[in-house]
């Protein structure tokens, strides 16, 4: 693998993958370039015009009634996608904000493709604004385009005497103007044009101005639709009960007891476990507690996770995949004036998301139903199919409001949707929706976890204290193994394990980054960030304590080896200044700083902490600078700013998965400590102004937030830590 | 099995399993999905109600303990200070995934109904058994000041 490697969600290389999992049937190319899908987007002459709306192409309908619906192929889970490509849409149509309305598409790949996924529908990587900013502003510029020759036509006047300004058209010669709804019959039965010529981004109105979301009203008296809030005639509730260990199986089980729990309907056996299905949760609850299973954990993963770690500790040692080599670090190492080394320690993390997993479906003997929060609609409806015996047009997807993700719904063994499918048709199949409700112990036990890592770093400094050498050791288990991304990995490289570290931006000479995969039988997934998650945290943990080795400011150690990369140097500038790095701090307060990459948004961040003398660590305030490119709502992205800061803390302070003999130590939000208000520092945010295409915002705040606040400490006690969460450490 | 009190202000019956948590109660039996299951345990606030005006965990509490009370849910918020936490919450553009807020809301209009001008500290004692994955915290706190600030405008 290149030194270019990165998440494949946010890959530029063009991979043409295979499906070798239970779907079988999905075809992907990866890095498909947008031009060439937008042209297929946009091939078919306009829909025709269905009596009372027009439908220029599969983004947006305009109705009589003048709502403007635009159809959103990204799943809404937090992360303001629904705003962000209304507002793309609405911009370059001129319409009026409050017309606006959104809707989820259907699962459709051949319409609704993530272009940065190639042919596949799903949302992930911060690609949403990325992958839609030319296909959507195409899309509202055309639609635009015919509005306004619907109107020359029916006024019989030139399309360049017109006008459009908030969803109105203006034709000024003759003083009339009228709403796109009332164009609309016209508009339909005309050609799309080939081309479109959009906005001088000077002319923006909605762009970089903050439309407000639009799901905010419905999130904030309750009418928001959830999965778990779907209710259908007839619909029951399942719950499933899993082994205790991975790897475990149904050995046998003994129903009766669940059976004769009232308001239980049916007991049946899945792949997954024996599952409950009830008229209600608290009936299927009941059922599943009263429950007897043995199981077979002859092929289970019974280690700790303690053993784990141990073991991979003893492989940093041993012979590595390169990830990057670029001149001779072992060499410039053990030539070097001084040589500082450090390992770190990182646990297997939960995504916890607020809204449990769960799907609704129906099925029958010909169709599929599923509504969900649904992440990754073409493998979800690829493995609901194999699943159910159906082909995958067979299978229809509500994509719902996702309560929360961080990545967990977006697997490729679409592990929650499977269940569902298969109990639905252990069940029988006969058109019964039944929906399957995860528990939270559910979620803390039920694996694809950010994967446990070790790092082990060492560095050499020449007399003058010039960094000379990197020598950076990863290990830990591939993210892509055994799936339909595992074409990625190339060399014994998953680029998702060493993504932020091969791609260190610090100029120094001789670098070299190894990785050595690991296998245990714990289940694992990309969490918020992916490998920037434990990476970040430890480039910047490291370059921090080499500066200090070399007697030099962290700030400026940083900025002269960053002289190639001004982006980067320029948001770390933004950080420190706002944030007043340099000035003096009362004592048992620490400043520290951090800046990262990750997929193509560059964010630094200076926290300030204090420190109890009892050791207890609070963190006050994070200043954070973010570069995203064009910045298509300022508000958005300093709310996922914040609260991929407190997401980012969270986990580095308190969370941890650990494994005690198999089993997981945890079962809810009492021993999976997340953030909570009173832990929550001030946070200010400041986008650096751009022109360059936009780039995703969901991830990038959790990158530096964890070594910044690792970096504080250390300036605020003297102290380093290695392991995490660091109030662990 | 049936039990009575007052829902969202209506004198209401339901026919479920007294030892039924209330949350599902309300979910389930008498459809208001407003409110939110994220725990089970009371550690997470998803499922914050009031009963008789104070903020409870409705997924620990059995049926049949509010048999002859005041239930309100998100559905049911009327009061001043709650007509002003939700519009704060929409004009801060709180929410993110969504998912917790009708608890953060719940918790909050508790808070303000009987502390009118709560400070930083009140705020996390209230609100520190909310949990919010998406981290809006920030903007709860601002916003819980700017209802208070709005009442305080109205009175």
């Amino acid at each position: 693998m290149n030194t270019k490697a990165r998440s494949v969600l946010g890959s530029t290389r063009r991979d043409f993958l295979k499906t070798a999992g239970a779907a079988g049937a999905i075809a992907l190319t990866i890095g498909f370039e947008w031009s060439l899908s937008t042209r297929r987007a946009f091939a078919g002459p306009a829909a025709a015009g269905a009596g009372a709306t027009f439908t220029p192409n599969a983004f947006l309908r305009i109705g009589t009634d003048n709502r403007v619906t635009v159809i959103a192929k990204h799943v809404e889970m937090g992360q303001g996608a629904y705003t962000g490509i209304a507002t793309i849409v609405a911009e370059e149509l001129d319409a009026d904000w409050a017309q606006i309305q959104v809707e989820s598409a259907p699962a459709d790949a051949k319409r609704y493709a993530n272009l940065v996924f190639g042919t596949l529908q799903g949302t992930g990587g911060s690609s949403a604004m990325s992958n839609s900013w030319m296909q959507l502003r195409e899309a509202g510029g055309k639609a635009r385009a015919m509005l306004l020759a619907a109107a020359a036509k029916q006024w019989k006047v030139p399309v360049a005497d017109l006008t459009v300004e908030k969803g109105v058209v203006y034709h000024a010669p003759s003083q009339r103007h009228t709403n796109f709804g009332a164009l609309v019959a016209t508009a339909a039965t005309l050609p799309v044009p080939e081309t479109v010529q959009l906005k001088d981004p000077k002319d923006f109105k909605l762009i970089g101005h903050t439309a407000p979301r639009v799901d905010a009203p419905a999130k904030s008296d309750g009418t928001a639709q959830f999965t778990i809030d779907v209710t259908l005639p007839g619909l029951l509730v399942a719950l499933l009960k899993r082994p205790p260990r991975f790897g475990g199986t149904v050995k046998s089980f003994d129903a009766a007891a669940a059976a004769a729990v009232p308001g239980v309907v049916k007991v049946v056996q899945v792949p997954g476990g024996v599952a409950v299905v009830a008229k209600s949760f608290w009936a299927a609850k009941q059922g599943r507690d009263a429950l007897n299973v043995e199981w077979d954990e002859s092929n289970a993963e019974k280690r700790s996770s303690a053993a784990i770690m141990e073991e991979y500790r003893h492989l940093a040692d041993q012979p590595a995949s390169s990830a990057r080599k670029q001149g001779d670090a072992a060499g410039a190492i053990k030539d070097a004036a001084h040589r500082v080394s450090a390992s770190y320690e990182f646990p297997y993390l939960a995504h916890a998301p607020m809204e449990p997993l769960d799907a609704v479906v129906k099925l029958s003997a010909n169709a599929c139903e599923i509504w969900a929060g649904d992440q990754f609609q073409t493998i979800d409806q690829a493995n609901a199919a194999h699943t159910a015996g159906l082909d995958p047009q067979q299978v229809s997807i509500h994509t719902l409001y996702a309560g929360g993700s961080f990545g967990r719904r977006a697997n490729v063994w679409s592990d929650y949707i499977v269940e569902a499918v298969s109990i639905a048709k252990a069940y029988g199949a006969d058109g019964t929706p039944i929906k399957l409700q995860w528990t939270r112990e559910d979620d803390i036990h039920g694996g694809l976890y950010r994967p446990m890592y070790f790092h082990k770093l060492e560095a050499g400094l020449s007399a003058d204290g010039r960094l000379t050498g990197w020598h950076h050791v990863i290990v830990g288990q591939s993210i892509m193994a055994g799936g339909p991304f595992a074409v990625m990995i190339k060399d014994g490289i998953d680029p998702t394990s060493v993504e932020g570290a091969a791609n260190i931006p610090y100029d120094i000479p001789n670098i070299a980054v190894d990785l050595s995969t690991t296998k245990t039988g714990v289940p694992v997934l990309w969490w918020r960030v992916v490998g920037s998650s434990h990476t970040a945290f430890v480039v910047e943990a490291f370059i921090d304590e080499v500066a200090h080795a070399a007697g030099q400011d962290p700030l400026s150690f940083r900025r002269k080896l960053l002289e190639k990369q001004p982006r980067m140097k320029a948001v770390l500038d933004l950080a420190a200044e706002k944030a007043g790095w340099g000035t003096p701090l009362p004592p048992g307060k620490g400043r520290g700083i951090a800046v990262a990459e990750a997929f193509k948004t560059l964010v630094a961040q200076v926290a300030e902490v204090s420190v109890s003398k009892d050791g207890e660590v609070r963190v006050d305030r994070v200043v954070c600078a973010v570069d995203c490119g064009t910045p298509i709502n300022p508000d958005i992205i300093t709310a996922q700013m914040e609260g991929g800061i407190g997401f980012g803390l969270g986990a580095v302070l308190y969370s941890a998965i650990t494994l005690k003999d198999g089993r997981i130590e945890q079962d809810n939000f009492n021993g999976y400590r997340v953030l909570r208000i009173n832990e929550m520092p001030k946070v200010e945010v400041h986008i650096v102004p751009s022109a360059e295409p936009p780039t995703g915002v969901g991830e990038p705040g959790v990158a530096p937030v964890g070594p910044a606040v690792a970096n504080a400490i250390f300036a605020a006690t003297g102290k380093r830590h290695y392991v995490l969460p660091l109030s662990k450490a | 099995m049936s039990t009575s009190f007052v829902l969202n202000g209506k004198p209401t019956t339901l026919d479920a399993d007294p030892n039924m948590p209330l949350l599902w109660a309300v979910r389930e039996v008498a459809g208001l999905t407003g409110t939110k299951f994220g725990c089970g345990m009371a550690l997470c606030g998803a499922c914050t109600v009031h009963l008789d005006g104070k903020a409870i965990r409705s997924c620990i509490t059995p049926l049949s303990t509010v048999a002859g009370r005041k239930i309100t849910t998100i559905e049911g918020l009327a009061s001043t200070p709650a007509k002003a936490v939700q519009s704060a919450w929409v004009k801060l553009q709180v929410p993110q995934c969504g998912y917790c807020q009708s608890g953060q809301i719940m918790s909050a209009t508790a808070l303000l109904e009987t502390n009118s001008a709560p400070t930083d500290a009140d705020i996390d004692s209230a609100m520190s058994g909310n949990i919010c994955r998406c981290s809006t915290y920030p903007r709860i706190r601002a916003a819980i000041h700017a209802a208070a600030d709005s009442i305080k405008a109205q009175a």
